[in-house]
């Protein structure tokens, strides 16, 4: 086998210049794909790590209907009594679950006593949340990153607007489901940085302060978010979920819960499919390229060793055997494009990130790309080129395995 | 029984809209270890009947039988196998491959076509570059070395697989005739070791007298069989 891999190996350094050509063309598809692939994939795992991890939580759970209204936090459409006991047993016996949180959202009139405006608020059990969402304490750029009951963390752009500062006492007026109107006195105790996405310009207080502001006579909790041990087995954790919290109906036989993964949740998982879109053509991009250039290449070869060929099959080699060896030019050729590629396109990446290049997301400043290099990538687009060179000098060594020695050795 | 018997060849094939009949009827045997020649003018039909012989070609008519085997019937596969096995071939233009060295171009049937294991193949290889007085241009590529040694490396690498017998069309029209002539009496000592049937085409009439049998081609018939002697003399004239 290695004489057949140098005999395919010194054909292609016959045409030095156009096999240079030829490999370096592959070797930049490769580079390009590869970096490409790093880049988008930092920024979309910087962009669902921003809503996972800060906002959204991997999944959420939420009373049958919620996340139809989800826009008007209908106060109605919350859990309540036995099925939240219900849903925390289930939460807590899966083994897959990291944390929980549950929350109360509502909305609200924020009033500094001059100014008056509105609000969205999440009334949360801090230590629960923090764990269900660990970047959360991250957003508050300015106070306590601890939330007190008779706390509030306020959003960044609510706070210019109306010229509030920590350590200012603000009213929270809200009305409950049955129209009775309530409002209570907050400290502020952080300004949190806005974040683009659902639930990034909401309010936060302690969920208990929420039940006593909306005069909750029994407990209920609007959404309870989830986070996962392991992100990459969402799908696989959000269906079981789905299957146990199924069983779970009210007296007519429907349903109580519904689960969410965050890319129901989000819009931004339009933008991380479009990444994978265009990653796709990236790759599309890349099969053509190696496709056209090695079936040229190798159109060539055959073209111009007719004779050779004749002469080879002449002395008795096998058909298959002549396919082999034309097919073992395209795969080294294949082989060495895509070990370069993935070599360069490796550098490049390390290069980039030492870099530190920074770009903006939303309102968001300062982000570092941190492009990784997953070894999956190098091995998927190393299998792409490599199958595709055979693919593509599949024609040509037919035909080279096809032709009359006789013909072959008339060729002038 | 010969190792090579034709028996009434015709072979016909088109070129354009016209039908060529290259060999009209021919019949001859051709016994092991023989060297033979084969003479006639251009078109006379001496590389139809070697492509015939060397199981490129089929007949369109009669049977030509090689080793015991009508190879008018054999297909592609089989015939590259009969081939691989029983047949050694020389070119006019010595046909080397390019990118392999004068060793790797003797040793390329046993690797590619005979599958012999590697020390085999080893001996088997130095054991030609000696005989053909090539051992010092064994890491030498086709061209860094002279037609003359082109052809010995051509002989070398026709042999090399043991073949009952050894087809060469026009071995000698590229070289200058102190080349050819060593060309072919390389050609002889190979027969006398190997016991090897070389079947030659040529024009040169030095040449045709080195062999011992010559059958004589024109217009795609058989007119004459025999010694060299004889038919280098009347060429000459």
């Amino acid at each position: 086998m290695s004489k057949l891999v140098k005999i395919a190996v010194r054909n292609l350094l016959r045409y030095k210049r156009r096999t240079l050509l030829t490999a370096s063309l592959i070797t930049l598809g490769v580079v390009f794909v590869l970096v490409f692939a790093s880049v988008t994939g930092s920024f979309k795992a910087m962009m669902i790590a921003q809503n996972t991890d800060s906002m959204l939580g991997h999944l959420q759970v939420h009373r049958k209907g919620y996340v139809a209204s989800i826009d008007s936090l209908p106060l109605n459409l919350n859990l309540r009594g036995g099925a939240i006991g219900r849903l925390e047993k289930i939460l807590d016996a899966e083994p897959e679950i990291a944390a929980w949180s549950p929350r109360i959202k509502f909305g609200a009139m924020f009033s500094t006593f001059v100014e008056t405006t509105s609000i969205r608020l999440n009334g949360i059990d801090p230590d629960r949340e923090l764990e269900a969402v660990p970047l959360l304490a991250g957003r508050v750029v300015e106070g306590e990153k601890t939330l007190a009951r008779g706390e509030i963390w306020v959003p960044e752009l609510l706070v210019r607007g109306m010229k509030v500062k920590v350590g200012d006492m603000v009213v929270i007026v809200a009305t409950n489901q049955d129209g009775s109107v309530n409002g209570r006195q907050f400290n502020v105790a952080g300004i949190m940085e806005s974040a683009t996405g659902p639930g990034g310009r909401d309010g936060y207080i302690h969920i208990e302060d929420a039940a006593e502001v909306l005069r909750l006579e029994e407990r209920e909790i609007s959404e309870v978010a989830v986070r996962l041990r392991n992100f990459s087995r969402l799908a696989a954790v959000s269906a079981r979920l789905e299957g146990l919290l199924a069983a779970e109906v009210n007296q007519q036989g429907r349903p109580i819960f519904e689960v969410h993964t965050w890319e129901k949740l989000s819009p931004f998982f339009n933008i991380a499919r479009m990444i994978d879109v265009m990653t796709f053509f990236m790759k599309l991009m890349l099969i053509a390229i190696v496709l056209v250039s090695i079936m040229n290449v190798m159109i060539m070869a055959v073209y111009e060793r007719i004779r050779e060929i004749g002469t080879i099959a002449a002395i008795g080699t096998r058909p298959g055997r002549i396919l082999a060896m034309f097919l073992l030019e395209g795969l080294s050729l294949g082989v060495a494009g895509a070990v370069l590629g993935n070599i360069v396109g490796t550098v490049i990446i390390l290069v980039l990130n030492a870099v530190h290049i920074t770009y903006d997301f939303g309102r968001q400043k300062d982000l570092v790309v941190q492009a990784a290099v997953d070894p999956a990538d190098l091995l998927m687009l190393s299998m792409i080129v490599i199958v595709i060179s055979v693919v593509a000098s599949l024609q040509p060594a037919f035909k080279a395995s096809r032709m009359e020695p006789i013909k072959a050795l008339r060729h002038v | 029984m010969g190792l090579i018997k034709a028996e009434n060849v015709h072979k016909r094939y088109r070129v354009g809209e016209t039908v060529i009949h290259a060999l009209k009827g021919v019949s001859l045997t051709i016994g092991g270890g023989a060297f033979v020649s084969i003479v006639g003018p251009s078109g006379s039909g001496k590389t139809t009947l070697l492509n015939l012989i060397g199981c490129l070609d089929r007949p369109s008519e009669g049977r030509m039988t090689v080793a015991g085997t009508d190879v008018g019937g054999l297909g592609r596969r089989q015939g590259a196998d009969f081939r691989g096995k029983n047949i050694g071939f020389i070119f006019q233009d010595f046909n080397l491959i390019p990118v392999l060295t004068v060793y790797e171009n003797i040793e390329y049937p046993l690797l590619m076509v005979q599958d012999v294991p590697a020390p085999e193949r080893s001996e088997r290889v130095s054991a030609l570059l000696r005989e053909v007085g090539m051992e010092e241009q064994s890491n030498k590529r086709p061209d860094q070395i002279s037609g003359g040694q082109k052809q010995r490396v051509a002989v070398a690498r026709a042999l090399v697989t043991s073949p009952a017998l050894v087809l060469a069309d026009e071995p000698t029209a590229n070289l200058d005739h102190d080349t050819a002539y060593q060309v072919i009496e390389l050609m002889k000592r190979m027969r006398d070791t190997f016991g090897t049937t070389f079947i030659f085409s040529t024009h040169d009439p030095k040449i045709v007298g080195e062999a011992e049998v010559v059958h004589t081609l024109e217009d795609g018939r058989l007119t004459g069989t025999r010694n060299a002697k004889e038919a280098g003399h009347e060429q000459a004239g």
